[in-house]
């Protein structure tokens, strides 16, 4: 078992972490990373949010860092999520994009479905299988002090970097986001275009 | 055991290993069609090839290594292929996912983009499990692969003889590219010609 009790507020983390995230074209996962993110961003035409497709966030990161190799894709998800496609990550690590960074919300448990504890609050380890997966560069963040330095991590590591987040299992930012995918898509890709 | 034994099995391996390479690079019979599906792809505009390796998309993929723009990406599972290509697609990339047909039955979830999103998916699907089969664990996903790309919305366009290919190619491609929808090519194995068993 971990001996983590994280006492991070994800609600207070994403602003810290990401000042400028107009610099970035944002992919997340469903459920609280994507309410969280949509916070930040005040679900901005450079994010894609997911509210199904479980598993799928890292892959469409990459699919987006691969086809716009001068912008920064950053991918936002949780624990979850990520458990549901680990495989992804090998992916990213033979691909080795100059351009993605993935930070993962590591709550420990399925919070959107009822708070069901997930693996991450027993045994695994999400930063050791990035790690082992072959990213570049990998951290955990478990102590609220460290957050400016997860914040330098995240700009002047090699890419692909993986920033594990353990943070405390309570409710997301609270946003109420575009959830017609299709438009989401729609505007994203305006948004690619209108600043290229 | 003597080093000597040790060391006629380790060339005799060795002998294997290599006639076994010579044979599927130089003698690969997929790699005239495989080119001309190739060379369609770029056409359209295709730049990443997301795949699972198969014995039907060996050579393309060999094609698209050895191509100076196109890039492959070797995936774990299937599901990803659409996820990655979907991906590509909000930066205005264009991808064709290629897998053998009982991976079919990884990515329905992911065809969520395809139905909900109207992301315009383009997959290669090399089919096991049909024409000329022997091998019994593949006729179940083979047989499934129509009715789940239907209840996902996914067109088909069938490949069975040689002359089918160039233009199911091109209905694929436009069916995703110009029309925006998601499309499947599928080879028959009465085209891939059946795996003895």
């Amino acid at each position: 078992m971990h001996a983590i009790n994280p006492t991070i507020d994800r609600r207070e983390l994403l602003d810290q972490l990401v000042p400028n995230p107009d610099e970035y074209l944002i992919i997340t996962g469903l459920a609280g990373s994507a309410r969280d993110t949509a916070t930040l961003t005040d679900d901005g035409d450079n994010l894609f949010t997911m509210a199904g497709c479980m598993g799928a966030a890292v892959s469409m990161g990459l699919g987006t860092a691969l086809a716009a190799p001068d912008r920064q894709v950053l991918v936002i998800t949780g624990d979850g999520e990520l458990m549901m496609n680990l495989g992804s990550l090998a992916s990213v690590a033979t691909m080795a994009p100059a351009n993605l960074t993935i930070i993962c919300i590591d709550n420990g448990c399925h919070g959107e479905t009822g708070g069901q504890t997930g693996h991450t609050s027993n045994r695994t380890d999400l930063e050791m299988i990035a790690k082992g997966a072959g990213l570049a560069a990998t951290m955990t963040l478990v102590d609220p002090a460290d957050i400016p330095s997860a914040a330098t991590f995240l700009k002047d590591r090699p890419s692909p970097r993986f920033l594990l987040c353990r943070v405390m299992d309570g409710p997301p930012a609270a946003y109420k986001r575009n959830m017609d995918p299709a438009e989401c898509r729609a505007r994203f890709r305006a948004h690619v275009q209108n600043t290229a | 055991m003597g080093g000597g034994n040790w060391l006629c099995s380790w060339a005799s391996r060795r002998f294997r290993a290599v006639t076994q390479e010579v044979f599927v690079s130089s003698e690969n019979p997929n790699q005239a069609w495989s080119q001309t599906m190739f060379d369609q792809f770029v056409d359209a505009g295709v730049t990443l090839f997301p795949y699972i390796p198969d014995a039907g998309n060996k050579a393309l993929i060999e094609i698209v290594d050895a191509h100076n723009e196109a890039r492959s990406v070797l995936l774990t599972s299937e599901e990803e292929g659409v996820a990655v290509c979907a991906g590509a697609d909000l930066a205005d990339e264009k991808g064709v996912l290629c897998m053998q047909s009982s991976g079919v039955g990884n990515i329905p979830n992911f065809l969520t983009f395809v139905k909900g999103a109207r992301f315009p998916i383009l997959m290669m699907v090399s089919m096991r499990g049909e024409y000329g089969e022997q091998n019994p664990w593949q006729y179940p996903m083979g047989q499934a692969v129509e009715p789940i790309m239907e209840a996902m919305g996914v067109l088909t366009f069938w490949v069975h003889e040689p002359d089918d290919l160039e233009k199911a190619t091109t209905a694929a491609i436009n069916a995703a590219f110009k029309g925006g929808q998601s499309a499947a090519l599928i080879l028959s194995q009465k085209f891939l010609g059946a795996k003895a068993f």
